[in-house]
C-alpha cells in the first residue's frame, strides 16, 4: 500500500512541483528536530499540502534525504535523487546528502498522516482502505481530515467507510459532546462486525448513556455475528453436503434404484477426477488459451468415460450377480481394487495437479461471508446435476423405463422393454453421474488413484440416511449431514465431527431402519 | 356385532395404511374357538395383510385385535404372539429347507426357545415322538431324513402345516395351503385341515372355490380391505355384490 | 450334539501337526541343515494363524447366520490393542524416556499421568480378558442395537464398515491415549520372555495353533448344536422362526458376540507376533480382505475359513514382494473371479457329494422384482 501511494506521489509529483508552494514546515524535516518533524507531518497532511503525499510516502519507505543546505531530495529506485519541491534532477551522492530517520513520535504521525492524505487519492479503493485503516486505529488526530474528505466523496461505500472512521474517532475523543458520540456509536453498531463491538467495548471514560448505548450496541453486533457465524457454517455445510450429494448421488441410482451394492463407485468418481487431470494434461500442451473451460470441457467427457465404464462392469460383471447383493459388494470391491491400481500403473502413485480455472478461483464477499467462488461452483453444479437428473427419470422415454424396470421386472419385460440394455443404462448413468462428481472433486481434493476411497463410505452413508430409492432422501440427507458435520466440527474437531455424524448415522438406522423417506409396503419388502 | 366373549380371536375396526392406500379399512371379523373359517376375497383385498396383523407383522393404524378374549395382540411381536398359540403357515411355502424334515418339525415343536437352551438341547424320547407322529399327520413318514429343500412343493406345504402343528397352537392362520398343488394333494389338504380343525381354530385364505366349498365352513369375503359379505358357501356365492368383485360371471 | 468325527477332529489336529512340526524344525536341525525351519517363518505361520482365527469367526457369523461384517477386524484390532497395551506396559523403564509408568507415546506429549483405561494393562491376564471383553462389549452393543430394529442384509454390512471406520479415524487422534498414527510398537518381552527370542516366538505359533484348534471345536460346537440349526433357520428364512416363536436377534447376538471375542482372541495372539498394532488395522479394507479368505475356502465349512486365510496369505506374502505392482490386481482378481465362478469356496470343490446338507450356500436365488 505504501509503495502504491509511494507510486501514485511519484506520477502526481510533476503536477504538485509546477504549483510549487512552499512552506516552512518543510524545513523542520532537516533539522533532525523530530518533535518538529512529527508536527510538521501532521500540519502539511492537515493543509492537504501538494507535496505532502510525496514527502511522507519518502519518508516511509526512507527515501528522503536532506541537502546540506536544507532542500529535500527523493532518492529513487534507480538511485539517483530528484528535488521534492522542483521534481528536478538533482546530482548528489552519499557523501554530501544525509538520509532523514524517524524515530516513533515521527513513525506515528506518518502513518496518521499517511491514512488522512489516502482519503483523497483518485483511486475509491484505496480512498477506502484509508478509512479502513483509521476506523481501525481510530485516531482522533485524523478526525478533521476525514470530515472534509467526507463531505467530497462521492462514492456512497467510500462515503460509509468514512463515516465509520469518523465515528471510531469521534469516540475515542475525550471532548467529542454526548449527543455526537451517540451519534457515532450508532454509526459504529450499525457496522456490526468483530471489531467494531471491541471498538464500543473499549471508549474511554464514556458518559452513562454512551455507555448504556455501547452496551446494547454490543449485545446487538454479538447476536449479529452469531448470526453470521450459523450462516457460515450453513455455507460450508451445504458446500460439504453439496460435495456428498455428489458423489452419493450417482450411487443413490446403482444402490438406491437398482439395488446394487457398486462398491467400486468411488473408483468411477476417482475416474473423473482423472478424465479432467488428461483435459488440462492435453489443453495445456496444445491450447493454452482454452485452460479456462478444460473442466466444462472434462464434464461431458468424464461422463461419457465414466458411464461407459460402467456398462463395461455392469455387462461383465454384475449382470451375473443379480439378486446377490453381498455377492455383488464383494466382486465390485475387488474390481475397485483393480481399478485403483490400473489408475497407479498408468499415471503413478503420487497426487496429480489439477488446476482451478481463473473463473471459479476468488471469492465473493456477502455480508459477513466469504463464498469462494470454487465452493458455489460445486454447490450449483450439484443442485444442476440433481435436477437434471430428475428431469431425466421423470420426463424422458428412458427414465421411465428405467422407472418401470425397477417397479416391476417382469412386467416390463412383458411390456417388450429390454431389461437388460436398461440395466446397463441405468448402471451407466449411475456411474456417469459419479465421473461428473469426480470433476468437481478434482477442484477440491487431492487427485490420487485413492480419492475414491475417501468417499465411498460417507456416499452410502447418505443413501441410507435419506432413504434408499428415494432420490430426494438423497439430497436432502446429503445436505443436512454435510451441515451437521460443520456444525459439529467447531465444538468436536474435523475428526471427532466426523465420528459423531457416523455414530449418529448408525443410531439413525436403528431407529428409522429405512431412512429419513422410506418406501413403504409390498415394494419395500421384495 | 357380537362382542369380544366366547371368541378367540375378535377384530374390530383394524384399519392399515401403507403411503396412502388402505390396505385394511375397518375390518371386523369375530372368530369363535374352534371355528374353522375361509377368507376369500380378490387380489389387494387385504386378506394377507389382516393375517400381518393378527400375527403382529404389522402394527395397524387403529382397532383392536384381541386373542382369547384378553389378550391385545397389537402390543406384542411376533415371536411373543407365536408364544400366545397363534401359527402361521405362508402363502409360499417357507421351510428351512438346508435341513431335513425331521429337524424342520424338532426346531418348530413347542418349548424353550431361548439361544442358552438351544445350545445345550439335546432331542429327548418325548420329542422324538412327537416328531414321529406328526411325520405321520403330513405322511412324511419315509420322507423323514430327505432335505426339506428336496421335497415337492405339496410336500413342503404339508411340511409347514405340520411345523405349524408341532407349535400347538390354538389358532392357526393359513395362507393359499393349496396353490399349486394337484387335484388328489388339494383334496387330501381339505381333509387334514378339517382333522386339525377338531382341535384347533383355524383361518383358511384361499382363492380356490372347489377347495373352499370343500372345507364347508363358513365364509368371509374381503373386498377393499373391508368385510363384503359372510355367510355359508351358498350365501356368499349368490351374493350379487360378491360376484361382481370377485366371483364373476 | 457334536459327535467325534473325522470333519471335527481333523482340522485341529492338523493345524496342531503342523505347527509342532515347524517347530521342531525350528529347535532340532542345526541352522546350516536343509531341515532348518527359520525363525521367520515360524512367526510368518502365527500371524496366519492369528488370521485363520478371525476367518473362523467371521465365518460363524457370515456363514451361519447371512450376517456379513465388513467391521470384523475391528475386533481383532481391538484385541491386538489390548494386549499390544499389556506390551507396552511391559517395556517399563527401557523405553527412550525410561519412564517406568507412561509409554514413550505418552512422555513425547508431555502426559504426567497415565489414562484410567490404561489401569491394570500391567497384568498379563487382565489384559488377555479385556482382548476378550472389550470386542465381546461392543458386539453386544451394536448387535443389540443394529439386530433389534432388523437391520440386516447390505445394510447392516455398510454400518459395520461405518463402525470400523469411526474407530480408525478415532485411534488415528493422539489424545486417544493410543499411540496415535503410529499406534503401540517397540515391545520388549511378554510375561518375562523376551519376544525377540526365539523359543518365545516358537511358543508364540504353538500358542496360536493352540487357540485356533480350541476356537474351531467351539464354533464347531455351536453349529452342530441345536442353535446352530436354528442359526441357519434364520439365515434362510428369519420370518419363518419369528413366526415359530423364535428371537433370531437374540441368536444373532449370541453368535455375533462369541464371534467377536473369538475374532478378540486372534488379534491378541497377533500383536506379539507382528510387533506392532497402529489403526490401519482398523481400515475398512482389512475386513473386507477377511471377508474374502473365508470365501475362498468356503463359507459356512470352517475348515474353508482356514484354509482360505492361510492360503491368501501366503499369496499376499509371495506378491507383495516378488511382484507388488501385481498384488492388487491378484487380490482384486479373487474377489471377482471367486464370487463369479467360485460361490461356493474351494473346500466344496473337493466335495464327493453335491449336497452339503448342513451349511450349504443356497444357489442363485430368484431375482428380486
Amino acid at each position: 500500500m505504501r509503495l502504491v501511494l509511494f507510486l501514485i506521489g511519484l506520477v502526481l509529483l510533476p503536477a504538485f512541483a509546477r504549483a510549487g508552494d512552499p512552506s516552512n514546515a518543510y524545513s523542520a524535516f532537516a533539522s533532525g528536530d523530530y518533535d518538529a518533524m512529527a508536527a510538521a507531518v501532521t500540519e502539511l497532511a492537515a493543509a492537504a499540502d501538494p507535496h505532502a503525499g510525496a514527502v511522507i510516502a519518502a519518508l516511509q519507505a526512507g527515501r528522503l534525504y536532506a541537502t546540506e543546505d536544507g532542500a529535500l531530495l527523493i532518492r529513487g529506485d534507480d538511485g539517483n535523487y530528484t528535488d521534492l519541491l522542483s521534481g528536478k534532477p538533482v546530482a548528489a551522492d552519499e557523501d554530501t546528502v544525509k538520509k532523514i530517520r524517524m524515530n516513533n513520535a515521527v513513525r506515528r504521525a506518518v502513518e496518521a498522516a499517511e491514512g488522512g492524505l489516502q482519503l483523497f487519492a483518485a483511486d475509491p479503493a484505496t480512498r477506502r482502505a484509508a478509512a479502513e485503516t483509521l476506523f481501525k486505529s481510530h485516531d482522533t488526530a485524523a478526525l478533521s481530515a476525514l470530515t472534509r474528505a467526507r463531505a467530497k466523496e462521492r462514492d456512497p461505500s467510500v462515503a460509509e467507510a468514512m463515516a465509520e472512521a469518523e465515528a471510531a474517532a469521534i469516540v475515542m475523543s475525550p471532548d467529542a459532546p454526548e449527543a455526537a458520540k451517540l451519534h457515532a456509536v450508532a454509526v459504529i453498531r450499525a457496522r456490526g462486525d468483530l471489531e467494531a463491538s471491541a471498538l464500543l467495548a473499549s471508549i474511554p471514560s464514556p458518559t452513562p448513556a454512551v455507555a448504556a448505548a455501547a452496551h446494547n450496541g454490543i449485545v446487538a453486533i454479538q447476536r449479529v455475528l452469531q448470526l453470521w457465524d450459523v450462516a457460515e457454517s450453513v455455507f460450508y455445510g451445504l458446500s460439504l453436503g453439496s460435495v456428498l450429494l455428489l458423489a452419493a448421488i450417482g450411487l443413490a441410482i446403482t444402490f438406491g434404484v437398482m439395488g446394487v451394492i457398486n462398491m467400486a463407485h468411488g473408483e468411477m468418481v476417482m475416474i473423473g477426477a482423472y478424465v479432467t487431470f488428461v483435459v488440462q494434461e492435453i489443453i495445456r500442451a496444445h491450447a493454452p488459451g482454452l485452460f479456462g473451460a478444460s473442466v466444462v470441457i472434462a464434464v461431458p467427457l468424464a461422463f461419457i468415460v465414466a458411464g461407459a465404464i460402467g456398462i463395461a462392469i455392469e455387462r461383465g460383471l454384475i449382470r451375473f450377480l443379480y439378486g446377490r447383493p453381498l455377492e455383488t459388494l464383494l466382486a465390485t470391491w475387488g474390481l475397485s481394487l483393480v481399478l485403483q491400481q490400473a489408475v497407479r500403473s498408468i499415471f503413478g502413485p503420487t497426487n496429480r495437479d489439477v488446476g482451478t480455472p481463473s473463473w471459479m478461483s476468488g471469492a465473493l464477499p456477502l455480508g459477513g461471508l466469504t463464498i469462494t467462488l470454487n465452493r458455489l461452483t460445486i454447490i450449483l453444479f450439484a443442485l444442476a446435476v440433481f435436477a437434471a437428473l430428475m428431469a431425466l427419470l421423470r420426463y424422458t422415454s428412458l427414465g421411465l423405463k428405467m422407472r418401470a424396470v425397477t417397479q416391476n421386472r417382469a412386467m416390463a419385460a412383458a411390456m417388450g422393454i429390454r431389461t437388460p440394455w436398461i440395466d446397463a443404462l441405468t448402471f451407466g448413468l449411475g456411474s456417469g453421474v459419479a465421473g461428473m462428481a469426480g470433476v468437481a472433486l478434482s477442484q477440491i481434493d487431492n487427485v490420487s488413484p485413492n480419492l475414491g476411497q475417501g468417499y465411498i463410505i460417507d456416499s452410502f452413508m447418505v443413501v441410507v440416511f435419506g432413504g434408499v430409492g428415494n432420490l430426494w432422501g438423497t439430497a436432502l440427507g446429503a445436505l443436512l449431514l454435510g451441515i451437521v458435520n460443520k456444525f459439529l466440527e467447531p465444538f468436536a474437531g474435523a475428526v471427532l465431527g466426523k465420528i459423531a455424524v457416523l455414530v449418529l448415522v448408525i443410531l439413525f438406522i436403528q431407529r428409522r431402519p429405512r431412512g429419513l423417506f422410506p418406501l413403504k409396503g409390498r415394494a419395500a419388502e421384495a | 356385532m357380537s362382542g369380544v366373549s366366547g371368541s378367540i380371536l375378535y377384530l374390530d375396526g383394524v384399519s392399515v395404511s401403507f403411503d396412502g392406500f388402505r390396505a385394511l379399512n375397518n375390518l371386523s371379523l369375530v372368530l369363535a374357538p374352534g371355528e374353522m373359517r375361509a377368507v376369500i376375497g380378490p387380489n389387494g383385498a387385504g386378506k394377507t395383510t389382516m393375517m400381518d396383523v393378527i400375527t403382529g407383522k404389522t402394527r395397524p393404524d387403529s382397532g383392536a385385535v384381541i386373542f382369547r378374549t384378553d389378550t391385545d395382540l397389537t402390543r406384542l411381536d411376533e415371536p411373543a404372539i407365536a408364544a400366545l398359540g397363534i401359527g402361521r403357515k405362508f402363502q409360499k411355502p417357507t421351510v428351512f429347507e438346508p435341513l431335513g424334515v425331521h429337524e424342520n418339525l424338532l426346531l418348530a415343536l413347542a418349548g424353550n426357545r431361548a439361544p442358552r437352551h438351544a445350545l445345550f438341547a439335546r432331542e429327548s424320547a418325548a420329542e422324538r415322538m412327537r416328531v414321529e407322529e406328526l411325520l405321520d399327520i403330513i405322511r412324511l413318514v419315509e420322507h423323514r431324513h430327505r432335505r426339506a429343500g428336496d421335497l415337492s412343493h405339496g410336500q413342503k406345504q404339508w411340511l409347514e402345516i405340520g411345523m405349524l402343528l408341532a407349535q400347538e397352537p390354538d389358532l392357526l392362520l393359513v395362507d393359499e395351503p393349496v396353490a399349486g398343488m394337484t387335484d388328489a394333494e388339494t383334496a387330501e389338504t381339505a381333509r387334514l385341515l378339517r382333522d386339525i380343525n377338531r382341535s384347533k381354530s383355524v383361518v383358511v385364505v384361499e382363492h380356490d372355490m372347489d377347495f373352499v366349498r370343500a372345507l364347508d365352513v363358513k365364509v368371509t369375503v374381503l373386498h377393499e380391505g373391508s368385510v363384503l359379505a359372510e355367510g355359508s358357501i351358498d350365501h356368499v356365492s349368490n351374493d350379487p355384490r360378491v360376484v361382481e368383485v370377485y366371483l364373476g360371471r | 450334539m457334536m459327535r467325534v468325527s473325522f470333519a471335527t477332529l481333523a482340522p485341529p489336529a492338523l493345524v496342531l501337526g503342523c505347527a509342532v512340526l515347524l517347530v521342531l524344525g525350528n529347535v532340532v536341525p542345526a541352522a546350516s541343515s536343509p531341515f532348518h525351519v527359520p525363525i521367520f517363518a515360524v512367526s510368518l505361520t502365527g500371524k496366519y494363524l492369528a488370521y485363520a482365527i478371525l476367518a473362523l469367526a467371521l465365518d460363524l457369523v457370515w456363514g451361519y447366520v447371512g450376517i456379513l461384517s465388513l467391521g470384523h477386524a475391528a475386533f481383532f484390532a481391538l484385541g491386538s490393542y489390548a494386549m499390544g497395551m499389556y506390551l507396552m506396559r511391559e517395556i517399563g523403564r527401557r523405553g527412550v524416556y525410561g519412564n517406568a509408568t507412561l509409554p514413550d507415546f505418552m512422555v513425547f506429549l508431555n502426559w504426567t499421568k497415565l489414562p484410567w483405561y490404561w489401569y491394570g494393562f500391567d497384568h498379563f491376564a487382565f489384559a488377555t480378558l479385556m482382548a476378550l471383553v472389550v470386542p465381546g462389549l461392543l458386539a453386544l452393543v451394536f448387535g443389540f442395537l443394529a439386530f433389534r430394529s432388523r437391520v440386516s442384509g447390505v445394510y447392516l454390512s455398510i454400518i459395520t464398515q461405518a463402525l470400523t471406520f469411526a474407530l480408525l479415524l478415532a485411534f488415528f487422534r493422539n489424545n486417544m491415549g493410543f499411540g496415535g498414527n503410529n499406534g503401540l510398537t517397540d515391545f520388549k518381552d511378554i510375561a518375562g520372555f523376551p519376544l525377540q527370542a526365539d523359543s518365545t516366538r516358537n511358543g508364540l505359533l504353538l500358542a496360536t495353533a493352540l487357540a485356533l484348534a480350541l476356537a474351531f471345536l467351539l464354533a464347531r460346537f455351536v453349529v452342530l448344536s441345536r442353535l446352530g440349526k436354528i442359526l441357519i433357520a434364520v439365515r434362510d428364512a428369519e420370518s419363518r422362526t419369528r413366526f415359530l416363536g423364535y428371537r433370531p436377534e437374540s441368536y444373532k447376538l449370541f453368535v455375533f458376540v462369541l464371534s467377536a471375542v473369538i475374532a478378540g482372541i486372534g488379534g491378541a495372539l497377533y500383536v506379539p507376533q507382528v510387533g506392532i498394532i497402529n489403526p490401519s488395522e482398523f481400515s475398512p479394507a482389512n475386513s473386507i480382505e477377511a471377508v474374502i479368505w473365508v470365501a475362498v475356502g468356503g463359507r459356512g465349512t470352517l475348515t474353508g475359513a482356514i484354509i482360505g486365510a492361510v492360503l491368501v496369505n501366503l499369496g499376499k506374502t509371495y506378491f507383495t514382494s516378488a511382484l507388488p505392482d501385481f498384488w492388487l490386481y491378484a487380490l482384486g482378481g479373487l474377489f471377482i473371479l471367486t464370487t463369479l465362478f467360485l460361490p461356493r469356496g474351494l473346500v466344496r470343490l473337493f466335495e464327493a457329494k453335491p449336497v452339503a446338507a448342513l451349511s450349504e450356500v443356497p444357489a442363485t436365488k430368484a431375482r428380486a422384482a
